[in-house]
């Protein structure tokens, strides 16, 4: 069972009040008509998928109901932290995790 | 390779058991290979297997990170069935249940492949439309494939609760008679021991940190813990790894891995006579010849490479089964694990080539690994755009995507745990 704290709330919390939401900080593109297909292939499909720190979605959706972003390894599952859905991504060295 | 057989087992049992034979050698890497497969579970072996018995191609080596058959091969509940709803899906599964067929034969190995008949259950009016219409399409493309009413079901598989004010009602079921399910560990031991006996070098523990290309872009091999094997081609094998690897040589794949679990109870004596897959309540279980009950679960919502998942999951996987089988609400777990499976958007494998010259790859079988017949298709993949291949390509209806990472083929059910 994943513990995660909500940044909404401020609480720490089972996982089975979230929902995970995939991949962070993929930016919805701007002018969409204007995509090729490739462009399209990537931003719908292409996840970095990474064994490692991950930056990734969840949303409080038994409790506050909003989207948040963390960032979680992959390997253990332990979250490294989370933070408010806006916020700009933390870089790893930050979090003391090698890039 | 010491054949297996009747008259070999009294013989041995007559001197002591003392005439066994290792059924591979454990190799150590050379220089340089025509092909090196990474990841040694069932496909990748099938692959060298394949590449070995129908292509003549032996200078072939299958590198894994951990032990042979250790990873999603050793992990999975043993599942194997066709009654896929796309032409190109039941094309390939249905063929590779066919290889499943006679397998056993052909390697001297018995994978104990045990067509028991897989039934799968509808709860609710969605259920029964879509099953039967798998029904409908898996007989129009020559799988077997058949409806059973809740009565008939219940006939079937005993232990089946149909009351109607069952949490889980069971408004039918699909049955496909010619599914059933194989030793996992046997399939991977058996291709690896015929592989090895043609030659091909099986490489445990050293895993492989990196594919390495040359100026032209093309592979030139795989740096690994062993230090860099040289390759002409190289074919990635690796399950929930494959974003990994890849990412190695710079193709970026379509792929995200999601923890899979699984769990066996107690062994009892024989109790259960088939499979029964629940995709609504995400609860799928047989018995294994020792006894146990063999229980999948769904995969876990987010992604992870921790090979363990979360107990939430199990625990609801464990109340469906004794919704829908009440006579095991008694029953004891024994243990439970997990495994990496690699998922593609639309839960379809990829097969062949990649934008890299001569690296191919076979992964995004998600949770239906063990039944696919990657072998083949990674086989095909390895021998690049060569005639046999091209054939192999018509007969699956299926050419590279236009701007695809590799290409695809299949067409999975856009259901999240299915095996």
């Amino acid at each position: 069972m994943l513990l995660i704290h909500c940044p909404y709330c401020d609480e720490t919390l089972p996982e089975a009040e979230f929902a995970y939401a995939g991949e962070a900080h993929i930016i919805r593109p701007a002018d969409p008509s204007t995509l090729t297909d490739e462009e399209w292939r990537d931003f719908l499909f292409i996840r970095s998928n990474a064994r490692g720190p991950h930056y990734e979605r969840w949303r409080h959706v038994h409790g506050c109901a909003r989207f948040f972003n963390a960032v979680r390894d992959t390997v253990s599952d332990r979250f490294l932290l989370t933070y408010k859905a806006g916020e700009k991504r933390p870089d790893l060295a930050s979090l003391g995790v090698a890039e | 390779m010491t054949r297996y057989s009747a008259f070999a087992v009294v013989k041995n049992a007559l001197t002591g058991h003392t005439g066994w034979r290792a059924q591979w050698p454990d190799a150590e890497p050379k220089k340089q290979y025509d092909v090196i497969i990474v990841g040694a579970g069932g496909h990748g072996l099938g692959a060298a297997y394949y590449l070995a018995r129908e292509h003549g191609i032996t200078n072939v080596a299958v590198i894994d990170k951990g032990w042979l058959g250790g990873g999603n091969t050793g992990r999975n509940t043993t599942i194997i069935r066709s009654n896929y709803l796309y032409d190109e899906s039941a094309k390939l599964y249905d063929h590779a249940l066919d290889l499943w067929d006679g397998l056993s034969q052909e390697l001297n190995y018995n994978v104990m492949f045990s067509r028991r008949g897989v039934m799968m259950l509808a709860h609710n009016v969605h259920d029964v439309q879509s099953f039967q219409r798998h029904v409908h399409s898996n007989r129009l493309n020559g799988v077997d494939n058949r409806w059973l009413t809740p009565e008939e079901a219940k006939a079937f598989c005993p232990p089946l609760n149909i009351s109607k004010d069952a949490r889980y009602p069971v408004m039918g079921a699909a049955l496909q008679m010619r599914a059933g399910t194989a030793r996992h560990d046997a399939v991977a031991w058996g291709y690896a021991r015929a592989a090895a006996a043609m030659g091909v070098d099986i490489i445990q523990n050293c895993p492989v940190i990196a594919i390495r290309r040359g100026p032209d872009g093309a592979v030139t091999g795989v740096d690994t813990a062993k230090g860099f094997i040289g390759a002409k081609k190289v074919a990635v094998s690796a399950a929930g790894h494959t974003s990994v690897v890849m990412q190695s040589a710079d193709v970026r794949m379509p792929l995200e891995s999601f923890p899979l679990q699984a769990l066996v109870s107690e062994p009892v004596k024989p109790v259960f006579p088939c499979v029964v897959m629940s995709n609504t309540v995400h609860a799928y279980i047989s018995q294994s010849d020792k006894g146990e009950l063999v229980i999948g679960s769904g995969t876990d919502q987010y992604t992870s490479y921790s090979q363990r998942g979360g107990l939430p999951l199990i625990e609801h996987t464990v109340a469906a089964i004794c919704e829908v089988f009440p006579i095991f609400n008694r029953m004891r777990m024994l243990r439970k694990w997990g495994g990496t499976v690699d998922v593609t958007p639309d839960r379809s494998a990829i097969i062949g080539k990649t934008p890299v010259k001569n690296l191919f790859v076979n992964c995004g079988w998600g949770t239906r690994g063990l039944q696919g017949d990657a072998r083949r298709g990674a086989c095909a993949g390895a021998h690049g755009g060569d005639g046999r291949a091209a054939r192999a390509q018509r007969a699956l209806h299926a050419g590279p995507l236009p701007h695809g990472a590799a290409d695809r083929r299949g067409g999975g059910r856009r259901r999240r745990a299915l095996r």
